[in-house]
């Protein structure tokens, strides 16, 4: 009898619940599948006479930590994590890689020029195939990896506060290795 | 002749209306490309998300229907395809969520809510009427009622 009274109580509280998890989540994001998987297989070309592209290969270093960030100066966003990329560059045991997406190679260097450039290699991905691939919905994005195996996705610009929890990623990754 | 001037009109602009989304690289062959065109409704944009691919305009709903047009093409069945498609963005790209532990809520549930709402309106037409008298009329109380009723009967 007693339940009976207060059934009404708990399924109004098994909603609000509900609603308050749900209403929290972003649905534009939308994480790639690829979490806790390979890398997919690509050779990417180098921006026209700038660097040796990027390949698989290169994502399988066993000593660092990876960072792959997709990138285009077309893209807002990308100029506004930009200050966030440069933290990587001297970051001990973490490479910056990144892949321009459906970018002019020529406007991609400029923008790279004004700004300057926080990655160790770059790959063209002229019709944003390749980010296909790795199940990328639009740019900025970024995605961890250790071992050839992505291990975590940012989507959007890096701002600070989700800086931190990207190092504290890194941070967990590369004391994997001490266990 | 003024009465074809309005299905004429009316004609006229369904020809823009359905040259909106239309790609240049439609398949040749018809067939073909009826097949990729109900992939491509499966398949949800991930840019602007309530539609179909076919439906949207952004750059990456016309990459990806690029690239189903290609596995058609190339043989793919709309299974395999669809898979090239969740392996990459997971379930979320399929406008059509699959049938699976996870999603069980989601499938089953309005028949649960139907079931309950059911069993209720069954129990409410089966009762029986529950008027009952839990006291008879006391001798005066009858003698009222009775001259009510004439009083209203004048």
């Amino acid at each position: 009898m007693l339940f009976k009274r207060f059934l009404p109580l708990i399924i109004f509280g098994g909603i609000f619940l509900a609603f308050l998890v749900g209403l929290t989540l972003n649905p534009r994001e939308i994480p790639s599948a690829l979490i806790n998987k390979p890398v997919p297989d690509f050779s990417l070309p180098p921006l026209e006479g700038a660097g040796v592209g990027l390949d698989t290969a290169a994502l399988k270093d066993p000593d660092n930590i990876i960072v792959v960030n997709f990138f285009a100066s077309w893209c807002g966003p990308c100029r506004i994590e930009h200050p966030a990329l440069v933290q990587f560059e001297n970051m001990a045991g973490v490479k910056l890689f990144g892949i321009a997406y459906k970018d002019r190679p020529s406007h991609s260097l400029s923008f790279l020029k004004s700004l300057g450039n926080p990655y160790d290699r770059i790959g063209a991905d002229l019709k944003g195939r390749n980010a296909i691939d790795w199940g990328v919905t639009g740019t900025p994005e970024s995605f961890i990896i250790k071992n050839g195996i992505i291990r975590y996705q940012h989507i959007g610009p890096i701002h600070t506060v989700q800086m931190e929890k990207i190092l504290t990623v890194i941070a967990d990754l590369q004391a994997e290795d001490g266990s | 002749m003024r009465f074809l001037l309005i299905p004429l009109l009316c004609l006229t602009f369904s020809l823009t209306a359905a040259a909106i989304g239309v790609d240049k690289d439609r398949l040749s062959d018809p067939e073909q490309e009826a097949r990729a065109q109900s992939i491509m409704k499966q398949l949800r944009c991930l840019v602007c998300q309530n539609q179909s691919i076919v439906e949207s305009d952004a750059g990456l709903a016309v990459d990806l229907r690029g690239i189903v047009r290609e596995q058609v093409k190339a043989g793919q069945s709309d299974r395999q395809i669809l898979h090239f498609m969740t392996s990459r963005y997971g379930d979320w790209v399929l406008l059509q969520p699959p049938f699976k532990a996870a999603t069980l809520l989601l499938w089953l549930g309005p028949l649960f809510l139907l079931l309950i709402g059911g069993y209720f309106v069954f129990r409410y037409v089966r009762q029986k009427p529950t008027t009952v008298l839990t006291e008879p009329l006391t001798a005066d109380e009858e003698k009222r009622l009775q001259q009510i009723l004439r009083e209203n009967d004048t």
